[in-house]
Parts: C-alpha cells; structure tokens; sequence
C-alpha cells in the first residue's frame, strides 16, 4: 500500500536509518531554500534591470516562478516522498482547471 | 498505534502524519483541499489579469504607477523564509522534537505577521495616495479580490497556527497533535506557493507595464 511503514521493529536500527534520512532531509531543505531565493533574485533583478527586453522578460520570470513552485511542492510540501500519488492528482488537477480558466480569461475576453 | 499513546524519540513513527487513519484521512482531504484552492485562485489571476489597468479615466493609477519593488520584495522574503521555519518545524516534528518545533512555528508565526502588517501598509499607501480603491475601477476589485484573499489566507494561517500552539502547548507531541501541525504546513507552503505566482504575476508583470 502506499503507507509503507518504515519501522522495522528493532529501535536501534531505526533510529541509525532516521537520523541519516533526516540529515539528508535538512540538506535538501536548505538546497531548495537557496534555489528559491535565487530565482527569486534574478526574476526582481530581471524586471529592476531595464536592460532586458520587455517582451521577453514577463515570460521568463513565470518560468522562474513555475520552477520555484516546483521546488516548493517536492521539497517543502514532501511531494517527492511516497505515498503522494493521490495528493499529486489532486494538486495537477487543480493546476490543469486553474490553467485552461486563465488561458479562457487572457484569450477570448477581449474588453 | 493509537492516538493516545505515549512516545519516545526511539519509537516516534517516521511518518507521524499518517500514521493513525484519522491522519491519513486528514492527509488526503487537504490535499483534495489544496487543490480546489489552486482553481479558486486561478480563477481569481483569470480576473485579474481579464481586467488588469482597466480603469474609467486617465487619471486613474494603473499598475505601473502603483507597485513598488521594495515593498513588494521585503515582503517576498518574509514569507519565503517562513516557508522554511515551518519547513525546519515539522522536521523538529518528525524528530519528536516539541519545543523545537513550537519554536519554529512562533518564528513562522511572527514572518507571517510581519508579512501581513507590510500588506495592510501597502494597502493603505494605495487607498491614500493613489485613490485606488475596491469601488474605484475594475482593475481595483480584481486587485483586491486576489491579493486580499491572499492576505485573508495569511490572517487566517496565523490564527490557525496560533491556536493550534496555545491549545497544544503544554500536550507535548502526540499521534492526535501531530498530523495537525503537519496539515498546517502544508497549507503555509501553499500560501507561499500563491504569493510566487502573486508577486510574479501582478507585481513584477505589472511593473514591466
């Protein structure tokens, strides 16, 4: 089933295993924490800094926005964990609905 | 396992937050929560970007004229860093760490508070200098609409955390309390993950013009 439970009975072992998972959890945390500051700086930096051409810029910094929600989800949320196979039909669901309303909204509302 | 027992560090479940079936149950209703919030705020960056500087007059503020970067990125950074407190309590959580983890939450709870009182300063900067109001102009709803909903997510997150902490604070960590404080995180990355697309969308985009 998809709550695998990861104790195996014998508390020693588990808590070597827990303490190695979570020092490697703490470095992804941290990895992730920087990455999204970053895009974070260079999607300000791209608008703040007028030499970038102005067609190109809104496009690019969705993509910086799109990939930090992507490190958000996996990372911080734990989508990357098992046992998210429902969570993640729910959460692109809503994302593909959320998708086609905008689209519906930016292209045949003309006023 | 159940909900009333008493744990150790050394036989705290690995994943307290599914543990029980009252937890898993709470685990994948929020997440079906989460995301009918996502097409709620679709919905409302639909709108705004539908009626975005649609506003009567010439006279009237578009968003060019409104959004300041440093407000906007004081706030970008507050509520990024309280994505990672929260993030650095529930691994406190999992490692049955209790003060840590409250610890946490109040440093998560007081980024959220400062991110909201510099939301409630912008607001009233707009309303006051540049007469941009709700009622004012299609452009001023739509505004509003979204990022006050936003800022209404925050308020409400404090005010969930805040009780969840007061209610729990002499409980210590349990397989009852646990999935609670877990369920709470993952809707405080989810207002984080709004803010991206917010402050990506309406301010940075409307600054570009």
């Amino acid at each position: 089933m998809e709550n695998q439970q990861v104790n195996t009975g014998n508390p020693r072992v588990d808590i070597e295993y827990r303490r190695k998972k979570s020092a490697e959890e703490m470095r992804y945390h941290i990895i992730s924490f920087s990455m999204m500051i970053f895009l974070t700086f260079i999607a300000f930096a791209a608008v703040g800094f007028k030499g970038v051409t102005k067609s190109f810029t809104p496009l690019f910094i969705l993509l910086l926005a799109i990939v930090q929600v992507i490190f958000q989800l996996y990372y911080f949320m734990h989508m990357k964990h098992k046992g998210h196979e429902a969570p993640s039909m729910f959460i692109f669901s809503g994302a593909l609905v959320g998708f086609i309303i905008i689209l519906t909204f930016t292209t045949i509302i003309w006023w | 396992m159940h909900v009333e027992e008493k744990f150790t560090y050394e036989t705290w479940p690995a994943a307290p937050e599914k543990a029980t079936l009252e937890a898993k149950n709470k685990f994948l209703g929020f997440w079906l929560f989460l995301g009918g919030e996502s097409v709620l705020f679709a919905s409302l960056f639909a709108t705004y970007l539908a009626l975005k500087d649609k506003v009567p007059n010439a006279s009237m503020a578009h968003a060019k004229d409104l959004f300041e970067m440093p407000t906007v990125f004081v706030s970008t950074m507050l509520l990024l860093t309280s994505s990672l407190t929260s993030v650095y309590a529930i691994y406190q959580m999992k490692n049955f760490a209790f003060k840590k983890m409250m610890l946490w939450f109040v440093i998560t709870a007081l980024l959220g508070a400062g991110f909201l009182g510099l939301e409630i300063y912008e607001f009233n900067n707009y309303v006051h200098e540049f007469h941009h109001t709700f009622t004012s102009s299609a452009f001023g709803s739509a505004f509003y609409t979204l990022v006050g909903f936003h800022g209404g997510h925050v308020a409400f997150g404090l005010l969930w955390i805040l009780s969840l902490m007061f209610r729990n604070a002499k409980r210590g960590l349990n397989l009852y309390n646990a999935p609670k404080f877990y369920v709470f995180s993952l809707y405080w990355h989810f207002i984080d993950v709004v803010w991206v697309f917010i402050f990506t969308v309406v301010y940075l985009m409307g600054m570009v013009g």
